[in-house]
């Protein structure tokens, strides 16, 4: 198939994994920025077949799993109401709030629905003038773009019953909060492709110059990981810290402007909480004052929404890359993607559930040891 | 400076919801498999392993008994509609216990406001696939719910056949050492219902692989004999879930290769896109068979030589039991993973 089967050549992936060896000769750590490069590492246990002293260490690029709590719980609460049609990519569905998920709050009988584009939710706000329709927007630099058309759309065809609740997050202040922590470890980035093919990777450069850090912009197949660790330990090896392209056929330094134009008309940068991390300064979106009529919050009170955490999971230390799951005493026992505790066990890109799915037990870890 | 501050660092209490049935609960995965345990098996007695029929000795024939609900949306969809759909479904578990399929019972269970002309269509189809499969409709039942009740039409088709001389196929009769064959390409009727469902507009026309079984079994059955020893049809749940209960059931592990896997470019990029595993998507025209590896070319060389099964292949192989998992896979890197059941609902993912 083109552009998926020749990134998964078997042989091409040995020859990397040999090409490493040779190129690796002091331990490295290097963080993968999202959750879809995650899942791809794991699910073909590359990281098992590194070089002894590469690490990868998970990064926070799942969505699902840094959106914060107190967020979850406004949508259990906002789908609950009888006036409501609630819209969301599937995978928020089974993200545990305070008080239970949306596929629960679906079983009780709200009216939730899975979309695969957010402009579906405005063609359901436009069939149906007499509900509410709300659209779940949550996700990095990736999907903002199409939400913030589903926004541009409603406004330009003067649909009142449509609004957004908005959790969007950026992330290259997530990765100047990780290599600001004091337990830093990551001395490398591969940054998440699909942000870059929109942002472009300018925002970038002055990350790497300021910390001495690598970054290495990745695709999700397997040889991208692959080429992108040997890219990185390169770096590393010879001393240099500037932003390098592997995803070039999707990726361009100044992005795609025209989405980004259109996400600089609808959103503005803020403050924003990540689940397992806290806040972190303009490292989110917000609607802007001229699309603040969209804003689901405003428009349905959501004040009285009481959240409560757990001291028990450790999806925080997970989520900056300085625990794996196997480190978790409830992992795989009382934390499991049928009864997860934490985000990281519920998306198939959050770093519990990509290791959970691969098998990834206490006991194999401790056997590789 | 961003700091971070480790009080935030935690997760919530789970609130998974318990005392529900959820959409999950029918995707034939985890959840199926402790509604089953939990709610059904813990009233109705332990009929053992779960297996697609159950064989009822009467005198000195072995009557295999199945029954199968049908609620598929769209009704009709690429390659197929519910009312061929309830035929085969049935005729392909009579056929996983080495069945050859003789009568089905069929009840309809419609919403006021269905359109006769549906209805017509979908029965007409049900007798094109039963005089394909030489079965007969002998019984049924009609009801009617009100408007909102049920979905358009919903169908029940249940199914008795006879045993085949030789054929012991069962859930239970996996062995270290089997070969796991493969009927053909995994993946196209949930990737096809799914396009059609969601109004995905993919270009290509994936067509569901919708189809009986039976004639098939019995070509692995004439040469394999007793040798073919455990036969699933890989539906609701996919070959992971499939493998994961046949071996379960057999107590014994099961690897395969991932990079040999038939998953048609199609369906491939259709799961690429939504972020499924072809491994967890249903299948109503294949089959996965554990064979003694000393009939394990002569099975496949008959499975070829059948319509049904032009592109079958090995897959991997039946081990001991023990290790760290049931299922796994071979990667193409060379690494292995475990191959677990689907959990709940397929959800697609973000991005």
């Amino acid at each position: 198939m083109k552009y998926l089967d020749e990134y998964r050549d078997p042989v091409l992936a040995r020859r990397l994994l040999a090409e490493l060896r040779t190129v690796a000769t002091s331990p490295w750590a290097i963080m993968e920025v999202c959750g879809g490069q995650t899942h791809t590492l794991v699910r073909q246990g590359i990281d098992e077949l590194l070089p002894a002293g590469i690490r990868m260490i998970h990064g926070p690029g799942c969505p699902v799993c840094v959106t914060p709590l107190e967020t979850i719980d406004k949508a259990v609460a906002i789908a609950a109401r009888p006036d409501v049609v609630f819209t969301s990519y599937g995978d928020m569905l089974r993200v545990p709030g305070t008080s239970g998920d949306l596929l629960g709050v679906k079983a009780r009988g709200g009216d939730v629905r899975v979309v695969y584009t957010p402009l579906d939710a405005v063609r359901i706000a436009r069939e149906n003038p007499e509900r509410q329709v709300v659209f779940f927007a949550v996700g990095f630099e990736t999907t903002a773009p199409a939400n913030a058309m589903a926004v541009l759309h409603a406004a330009e065809t003067g649909l009142r019953n449509f609004s957004v609740l908005v959790s969007h997050v950026l992330v290259p202040p997530a990765m100047t909060a990780i290599l600001d922590a004091p337990d830093n470890q990551v001395q490398a980035f591969l940054a998440a492709g699909h942000v870059c093919a929109v942002m472009g990777w300018t925002e970038y450069e002055p990350i790497a110059a300021r910390y001495r850090v690598p970054i290495v912009i990745t695709g999700f197949e397997p040889l991208d990981l692959l080429e992108g660790i040997v890219l990185a330990v390169r770096q590393l090896e010879t001393g240099r810290a500037t932003v390098e392209n592997q995803y070039v056929r999707a990726v361009r330094r100044a992005g795609n402007t025209a989405a980004q134009d259109v996400v600089r008309r609808v959103f503005r940068v803020t403050e924003r909480t990540w689940r397992g991390i806290g806040p972190i300064p303009a490292s989110g979106l917000a609607l802007t004052a001229e699309f603040a009529g969209f804003d689901a919050e405003s428009r349905f009170a959501t004040d009285g929404v009481r959240t409560a955490e757990h001291p028990d999971c450790i999806a925080g230390r997970i989520l900056r890359g300085t625990a794996v799951p196997t480190d978790c005493a409830a992992y795989g026992t009382r934390c499991t993607p049928r009864t997860p505790l934490g985000a990281p066990m519920v998306s198939a890109e959050g770093t519990c559930a990509a290791f959970h799915h691969a098998g990834r037990r206490q006991s194999t870890v401790e056997a590789a040891r | 400076m961003t700091t971070i501050d480790p009080a935030r660092t935690t997760c919530p209490v789970p609130a998974t919801e318990t005392e529900r049935v959820l959409l999950g609960h029918g995707s034939g995965g985890q959840l199926m498999a402790e509604l089953l345990s939990e709610v059904v098996t813990a009233q109705l007695g332990e009929p053992g392993p779960l297996e697609d029929a159950a064989l009822v000795g009467v005198g000195d024939t072995d009557l295999v008994f199945s029954t199968d609900g049908f609620v598929v949306t769209p009704r009709f969809f690429p390659g197929g509609d519910i009312g061929s759909l309830a035929v085969y479904g049935t005729v392909n578990d009579l056929a996983m216990r080495g069945a050859r399929p003789v009568a089905l019972a069929l009840a309809y269970l419609l919403e006021e406001g269905l359109p006769l002309a549906e209805l017509r269509e979908i029965t007409a189809s049900v007798a094109r696939a039963a005089h394909e499969c030489g079965v007969r409709v002998v019984t049924g039942d009609t009801k009617v719910v009100g408007r909102g009740a049920a979905d358009g039409c919903y169908l029940t088709t249940t199914g008795i056949g006879v045993r085949l001389r030789g054929a012991f196929p069962s859930a239970t009769r996996g062995e270290p050492g089997d070969i796991v064959l493969l009927s053909g390409p995994i993946g196209a009727h949930g990737t096809a219902i799914m396009s059609a469902r969601e109004g995905l507009g993919f270009e290509s026309e994936i067509r569901s692989d919708s189809r009986p079984l039976h004639g098939l079994v019995a070509a692995m059955i004439t040469a394999g004999g007793p040798d073919v020893h455990a036969l699933r049809d890989p539906t609701r749940g996919g070959l992971a879930s499939a493998l994961n209960e046949l071996a379960e059931a057999s107590g014994v592990t099961v690897e395969i290769d991932e990079i040999g896997l038939p998953v048609p470019p199609q369906v491939a990029s259709a799961c690429e896109l939504l972020g499924l595993d072809p491994l967890h998507v249903a299948n109503e025209g294949c089959l996965v068979a554990f064979v003694a590896a000393s009939s394990a070319d002569a099975v496949l060389a008959a499975m070829r030589n059948h319509p049904a099964g032009r592109q079958a292949q090995a897959i991997g192989v039946v081990g001991e039991a023990g290790g760290l998992a049931k299922v796994t896979a071979r990667t193409l890197v060379g690494s292995t993973r475990v191959v677990d059941m689907l959990v709940g609902e397929q959800l697609p993912r973000i991005c």
